[in-house]
């Protein structure tokens, strides 16, 4: 009899979970996600997709291990809206800038009509497309909470997701920018010892979304996130994240260009020791005149680390004048680091600029004596390389104040790295 | 000051002796030039000196003060007041000039045991240091050495050596690539740190830069040994004949 690992991973999964219970239009989503999940089956290391990431800790039953504390918050200090997400517990603070009309996902539940449900599992969905993310589908299925932000006009302070406490977090997310708004929206914070979290966000025409999301630093946890994003004419797509020693993280960012003269950024800068294990997996179609796309992703490993990048790059028929941009780039402090890179470019027009670019490279010796020999200190100095290493990706925060901010964060992650 | 005693380097992973035997001693407030041509060892001289990787000491010693060289890591021998200005200056993309000196600075007197330098107080020496050199604020805030001109760089350097202030200053082929207004300001760097208690080394291809930087003594290197020193004049017979006639006349 052949033993089909995919089919006992799924069922041992699967049943240690239960589908939330009530009906309605969240109900009939879940059900959906968890029909499509069920066909696909859950990630082997066989697959393709998780060639470089081994995908048995998020199929295990339960998490391996503990969770750490909550970790201190790299935002403290910064004016922003925070909403605290901690294990199953979420309360809207008072307070909410004007802009924004915020909803739990269970109260978004209790409507018969709201705007939520156009959006939930449906970018899921698409972006499931030619790749499944089972994950994600596991997570449209099962998500014990989240949060559906409308934005309506400009939001002037930033809005920011803590999450912490939990033990196995499955948080759904839905952030729908409306024509001509804009948002910042922050997300940092330990949640649980595993956490899978899918944020869908529709960027409509002429809107602005940023995102600044910041992992570690020091978890103990495995991290499982799905951003999936769909612009509209002239929309901003703009999402940075900063990890630093989580010991397992798989980002996906699944991004559609499906309005002219769209704008996609997607960028990280990533750093770790020992058994860290950062990886990247990024999907941007374009799929409409005149869209521009950049991923910048920057890791620095050591000790054994591993850094993965998987960055594709489709251009559809018809997508002329498309600019598509990727640089993956690795630090290797020491021989034991290894990067992992696949960039893939997938092109049916003919008009178009696509490039990318992989490297994995040590630490520049002269450029290490030249700051030692000003008296820096052999560590200091490779801190500084590290950030001068790290600089493009961190450039790719739009405003200067949060740019200089998190330029702060990661050089106070690092000297106490 | 500055004692080398019978220096004797190769390379580390290369059958290949650069450094022949130098003997050199540079006492506190005088400046002395090593002159050379290309290839006989005299950024090998100042790479050693500051502790750069890649270099087999064979025998031999260099001391600054009491302070034995060669037994110490780079940043040690900088907080002991050694300071090479380099041929080519190295661009750092990313870190900022100012926070690059300031990083430096207070990492120096951090290893003293002085009090660190705060943002203000930095920032109203830098100013004034920078002035002198013709180094706007842009240039301070630009990443260290990254997109400047060849005389930007050399001004940057002095610029550096201005606000560390060390005892002995090395530099390295700071007139190539300058113009004569750079090498004037350079130069004028220079001189006004000028101190009875701080030795300079000059490493120059050309007597031209000593026209501005007034040496004591002058030292011809070749095959990486020293094989002549002298007065100014040493720097004048180079000029007006080349290094063959001294090379013929030890050899
Ligand atoms: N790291 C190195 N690798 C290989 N050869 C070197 C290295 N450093 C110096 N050399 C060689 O040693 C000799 C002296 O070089 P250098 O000290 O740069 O001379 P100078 O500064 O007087 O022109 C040259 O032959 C040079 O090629
Ligand atoms: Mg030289």
């Amino acid at each position: 009899m052949v033993v089909d690992a995919r089919k006992i991973t799924t069922d041992e999964r699967l049943a240690a979970l239960t589908l939330p219970s009530g009906g309605g239009w969240l109900g009939a989503a879940r059900k959906n996600a968890l029909g499509r999940l069920q066909a696909v089956g859950l990630p082997t290391r066989r697959d393709e997709y998780w060639r470089y990431t081994n995908p048995a800790p998020f199929n295990r039953a339960t998490p391996a291990q503990g969770a750490g504390g909550p970790g201190e918050d790299p935002f403290a200090g910064m004016d922003a809206y925070v909403i605290t997400i901690d294990g199953d517990a979420l309360d809207l603070p008072d307070g909410a800038p004007d802009g924004v009309e915020i909803n739990t996902l269970s109260q978004a539940a209790e409507a018969d009509i709201h705007w939520a449900r156009d959006l939930y599992a449906t970018l899921e969905a698409a972006g499931s497309r030619p790749v499944s993310r089972p994950f994600a589908m596991l997570n449209s299925a099962f998500a014990t909470g989240g949060l559906a932000i409308r934005v309506t006009g400009p939001v002037a302070r930033p809005i920011h997701i803590r999450t912490i406490g939990g033990t196995d977090p499955i948080l759904h997310h839905l952030i729908k920018v409306d024509a001509d708004a804009s948002v910042t929206v922050l997300e940092s914070g330990s949640a649980g010892a595993r956490s899978n979290i899918v944020t869908e966000v529709d960027v409509a025409d002429t809107a602005a979304f940023h995102h600044i999301r910041m992992q570690g630093p020091d978890a103990t946890q495995q991290i499982d996130t799905h951003l999936f994003a769909r612009l509209g004419r002239r929309a901003t797509f703009k999402s940075f994240t900063l990890s630093a020693n989580v010991q397992l993280t798989r980002n996906e960012a699944i991004l559609e260009i499906v309005g002219d003269d769209a704008s996609a950024h997607v960028g990280g800068a990533a750093f770790g020791r020992g058994d860290f294990h950062h990886d990247d997996t990024v999907f941007v179609t374009h799929g409409a005149l005149n869209g521009e796309s950049r991923q910048v992703f920057k890791k620095v490993l050591r000790d054994g680390a591993t850094g993965v990048f998987q960055g594709k790059i489709l251009v559809r028929e018809g997508a002329q004048k498309t600019d598509g941009y990727q640089i993956s780039q690795a630090l290797l402090l020491d021989d034991d680091a290894q990067f992992l890179a696949k960039p893939e470019l997938e092109i049916y027009a003919d008009d178009v600029a696509c490039s990318h670019g992989s490297t994995t490279g040590a630490i520049d010796e002269t450029a290490l004596f030249y700051l030692r020999s000003r008296g820096v200190p052999k560590r200091v100095a490779t801190d500084l390389l590290v950030l001068s290493f790290m600089a493009e990706a961190v450039e790719e925060i739009a405003d200067e104040d949060l740019r200089a901010h998190i330029g702060a964060v990661l050089a106070d992650w690092l000297s106490r790295h | 000051m500055l004692t080398i005693k019978n220096l004797h380097v190769k390379l580390e992973d290369e059958d290949k002796q650069i450094l022949r035997g130098i003997d050199l001693t540079v006492p506190a407030g005088e400046v002395h030039a090593v002159m050379g041509p290309n290839g006989s060892g005299k950024s090998t001289l100042s790479y050693v000196l500051a502790g750069r990787g890649g270099y087999e000491v064979t025998e031999g010693e260099a001391h600054l003060g009491d302070v034995d060289l060669l037994d110490i890591e780079p940043e040690e021998r900088a907080a002991a007041g050694l300071f090479l200005a380099f041929q080519y200056p190295v661009e750092i993309p990313g870190v900022g000039n100012m926070t690059f000196l300031r990083t430096a600075v207070n990492a120096q007197r951090k290893a003293r045991g002085e009090e660190e330098l705060s943002a203000g107080e930095f920032l109203k020496v830098i100013r004034a240091k920078a002035k002198d050199l013709k180094i706007d604020a842009e240039m301070l805030k630009r990443p260290v050495n990254v997109g400047f001109s060849g005389g930007e760089k050399k001004r940057n350097e002095i610029l550096q050596m201005a606000m560390l202030e060390p005892k002995m200053c090395i530099l390295d082929e700071t007139d190539s690539g300058l113009d004569v207004d750079a090498m004037k300001l350079v130069s004028e760097g220079v001189n006004a740190l000028r101190d009875p208690n701080r030795g300079f080394l000059v490493i120059t291809h050309y007597q031209r830069l000593l026209d501005h930087i007034k040496p004591d003594v002058v030292h011809i290197m070749a095959g990486g040994r020293i094989i002549k020193s002298g007065g100014p004049e040493l720097a004048i017979e180079v000029e007006v004949n080349g290094y063959a006639d001294i090379l013929e006349g030890t050899s």
